[in-house]
């Protein structure tokens, strides 16, 4: 066993937490504080103590009076994991004057009470928890934060209505901001639907003007039909790297009069904005509200880029603002923090066969539906047949499609059943066609929804539980000829029910963007199982990544509508505007460093260094870790021969000596695992 | 009836702080169960891991060693956990050498979503070397009993710990 020069002198608190029944309805708490300070009292213990809320502020008073009027130069507190209370029980000893890095939170709850069920064997393994808590806190040095300073522009990835918001809050705030956006416009899927649940105020009317705001706010910059390349750097100073696709369009001289538009004689089928039931040109705005005006000619599919000919908007542009030879440009930007809020897909249904989509030409997406009734859409706002002229005269609306299935998504996608009863009351309000939904169960849970749902029950819209097996053609009974058939258990009435329908509505589902991974890899984040991005803390943190400077906010972390992705947008914008506002962040001080006098100049941990943060002096043939660059990882810790580089907060002596703690090491000096300790693991 | 039935296994897990750390949390979140025969360090990274510390480890009495890291490609420093991975090869080639049985050290992803996966490689390990046995230090290194040998690696770790 190890010890440090100065353990005589050492005095340790530990204070074992109960959290409420949490932790001692599994662990003997009492039993472990008192274990703790009769077995560890020759390891520095002078006190350890057992409480019901360690982290309430009477339990934090508890550990300061003990820190003054005993003289504790260690703590241990053994309570929930570091991820939720280091911080606050390093506050309370910094109130109390100590050295807030001579604490040290070990985890009792999340690996010990709350994964075990035999009590005896819980509370052995939290005492040899607390013990290398112990040891490995003998070893901690005093320490202080790395502040490093701000940038105070900020980079919002996606120009959906979550980045639309973050945008304005931080632009009027003061501060700068690029927005960076991969289609033509800013506006998102939002700017795709007719109309927002529950009060029915058309989205256009409530989006565009915040498009207007981005479009001229003097504090963003937005960079459409862009997308973000490379992401170098840390908190306070990420250096993105952006490519500018070539919209060929000089917006210097382009006054947004359409023209081009009009004159560009090829018609596509437009996939994206139109959900590909209307067409746009090869040079096109997405929608005519589009912020920036200015189009962007689609190579793929322009005459001329194609056969070398045709020129048409190039032609007939008064500003002369057509540029064929424009390149792509690469951007580089310095921002302090990056919000990602690039939204989600929407379910792709073509996955359940069984429910026809792509097979019988009247079944329709969700938001194949919106263009269908936005009156700026395809059709003006007729809901008719795929046929363009037919009124449907019954239509059916399937909620949960690819969602709290288990075959596809396990999740609920949150907006499909406020989705369904929209769709329904336009439907009867624009075509008095009967309506059913299929519903699994039906959650209206949020301010005023429930209420629509009274409104739509009254205005005499179906409802049948029931998940519906298929929608089928094939017709059987009279009646059903030329129709859509929905096969359904109706499990209220507990019966098999054929509904005969002319239109089909699939309520799909939300899904993370098909290149969630790829940019959760390039922004250093990680993803959930099913994709969305994963916050800090569901609960007190559901902004913040685990990346410190990475923000997220809409659906881009889990399936919501759109008054929680506007509420999240705006907390995102708060959480930067804080950190712009104090110009530095205090970050961990876990760095790599070297004592030049046992660096034999190997150069093995030069290349070891993702970050290039270490140098090699050729002069005196030494290494040097620049702490600027350092991260903290400890791989060149590990690596070094010579035992010369040490990393702060996890040093070898902190490592080894947890390790001898845990292994209870610690209660006899002959070098091996106690055998009592072994009789105990066995219960 | 095996003859190690009631033999339970001392098993040291280290673990990532940003992903299998935050598994093991997420674990505890979600009330999984796994055996109460693993005890965990954080370290920041895999690439902390100093194939030094496995070796103390097993020779202070751990039965077996249990490392976690984030998936290839899904490093928080970039790349660091290849290098645990390509430390993890040679180390189970000393192990081998050194006479002791490779399975009982594992290298496992665990992303901070994989609370579940953690739990069942948890629950594996430990059945594993439960069926292992209690670790013997091999004797025939010089025929005088398992201490020399458990000293021998002691003097690697200790020779480390005086230098740095």
């Amino acid at each position: 066993m190890t010890s440090p020069a100065n353990l005589p002198e050492e005095r340790i608190g530990v204070y074992v937490c109960h959290c409420g029944s949490n932790i001692a309805g599994t662990v003997d708490v009492e039993d472990v504080a008192q274990w703790a300070a009769g077995r560890l009292k020759h390891r520095g213990v002078v006190i350890a103590r057992d409480y019901k809320f360690m982290c309430s502020s009477l339990g934090q008073e508890m550990i300061e009076k003990d820190i003054k009027e005993l003289g504790l130069t260690r703590v241990v507190v053994a309570a929930c994991s570091p991820h939720l209370h280091e911080n606050t029980f390093r506050t309370a000893c910094k109130r109390a004057g100590l050295n807030p890095y001579l604490c040290e939170l070990v985890s009792i709850r999340e690996q010990v009470s709350w994964v075990h069920t035999d009590k005896v064997a819980a509370t052995e393994k939290s005492k040899a928890v607390v013990s290398g808590g112990v040891e490995r806190v003998l070893w901690h040095e005093p320490l202080e934060p790395l502040r490093v300073p701000i940038h105070p522009a900020t980079l919002i990835v996606g120009g959906g209505i979550a980045g639309i918001q973050a945008a304005l809050e931080i632009a009027d705030g003061g501060s700068p901001v690029y927005i960076v956006e991969r289609e033509p416009s800013i506006g998102g899927h939002m700017a795709q639907f007719d109309k927002t649940f529950p009060t029915l105020d058309c989205a256009a009317c409530i989006l565009t003007p915040r498009m207007v705001s981005v479009g001229t706010h003097p504090n963003i910059t937005m960079l459409t039909w862009s997308e973000v390349t490379k992401v170098d750097g840390y908190v306070g100073n990420f250096t993105v790297t952006v490519c500018k696709k070539a919209r060929y369009v000089n917006t210097d001289l382009c006054n947004g009069c359409a023209v081009c538009q009009d004159k560009c004689p090829k018609k596509i089928v437009d996939e994206v904005f139109e959900a590909g039931l209307g067409y746009r040109k090869a040079i096109y705005t997405p929608f005519a509200q589009a912020v920036p005006k200015f189009p962007v000619i689609d190579r793929e599919n322009c005459t001329y880029f194609q056969k070398g000919t045709c020129r048409a908007c190039e032609k007939f542009c008064p500003t002369g603002a057509i540029d064929f030879n424009q390149q792509d440009e690469t951007i580089t930007l310095q921002v302090g923090n990056i919000i990602l809020a690039t939204g989600y897909d929407l379910f792709d249904p073509r996955r359940i066969p069984h429910y026809g989509y792509g097979r019988l030409a009247n079944v329709f997406t969700s938001l194949e539906f919106e263009r269908l009734s936005n009156a700026a859409g395809p059709t003006n706002g007729k809901i008719v047949l795929r046929d363009g002229v037919t009124e449907p005269k019954s239509v059916g609306i399937i909620h949960c499609v690819g969602s709290r299935d288990r075959n596809y998504n396990n999740y609920c996608s949150v907006i499909c059943c406020m989705q369904g009863l929209k769709f329904a009351h336009l439907v009867k309000e624009r075509t008095g066609a009967t309506v059913f939904n299929f519903y699994i169960d039906m959650r209206t849970a949020a301010k005023a929804y429930d209420e629509f749902y009274q409104r739509v029950l009254e205005e005499g819209t179906l409802f049948i539980r029931g998940r519906v097996a298929e929608v089928t053609d094939a017709a059987r009974l009279h009646g059903e000829e030329g129709k859509l058939i929905i096969q359904v258990e109706d499990t209220l009435a507990s019966k098999q029910r054929r509904i005969p329908v002319d239109m089909v509505i699939l309520s799909a589902g939300l899904q993370p963007r098909r290149d969630a991974k790829a940019v959760a890899k390039l922004f250093g984040i990680s993803c959930s199982a099913d994709g969305w991005y994963i916050e800090k803390h569901p609960k007190l943190d559901p902004v913040a990544t685990m990346t410190e400077g990475i923000f997220i906010a809409g659906c881009v972390q889990g399936p919501k509508d759109i008054p929680s992705t506007v509420v999240q947008g705006a907390a995102a914008a708060a959480r930067v505007l804080g950190r712009i506002q104090q110009k530095e962040i205090a970050l961990e001080p876990v760095r790599a460093s070297i004592n030049q006098d046992r660096c034999s100049g190997c150069r093995i941990c030069n290349n070891l260094c993702p970050y290039s943060a270490i140098l090699f002096h050729e002069d005196r043939m030494v290494s040097e870790v620049n702490p600027a660059l350092c991260q903290g990882c400890g791989t060149c810790v590990a690596a070094c021969p010579a035992g010369a580089i040490s990393g702060t907060g996890f040093s070898n002596e902190q490592i080894l000596a947890q390790l001898e703690g845990l292994l209870m090491l610690n209660l006899d000096g002959d070098g091996r695992m106690p055998v009592k300790v072994r009789e105990a693991v066995a219960i | 009836m095996t003859e190690h039935e009631h033999f339970e296994p001392v098993i040291i897990g280290f673990t990532c702080n940003w992903c299998s750390y935050r598994a093991a949390d997420l674990a505890g979140t979600a009330r999984m169960k796994y055996p109460p025969n693993i005890r965990l360090i954080r370290l920041m990274c895999s690439g902390r891991l100093d194939p030094t510390f496995v070796l103390k480890a097993l020779s202070a009495g751990a039965d077996g060693v249990m490392i976690t890291g984030c998936h290839p490609g899904e490093c928080h420093y970039i790349e660091q956990n290849y290098k645990a991975m390509r430390r993890y090869q040679l180390l189970k080639r000393t192990l081998t050498q050194m006479g002791i049985e490779p399975q009982r050290v594992k290298l496992v992803w665990a992303s901070a979503a994989e609370g579940a996966r953690l739990t069942e490689e948890i629950t594996k390990l430990v059945e594993e070397v439960r069926a292992l046995g209690p670790l013997q230090w091999p004797t025939s290194l010089n025929g005088h009993g398992a201490r020399p040998a458990v000293e021998t690696t002691g003097a690697v770790v200790s020779a480390k710990e005086v230098a740095a």
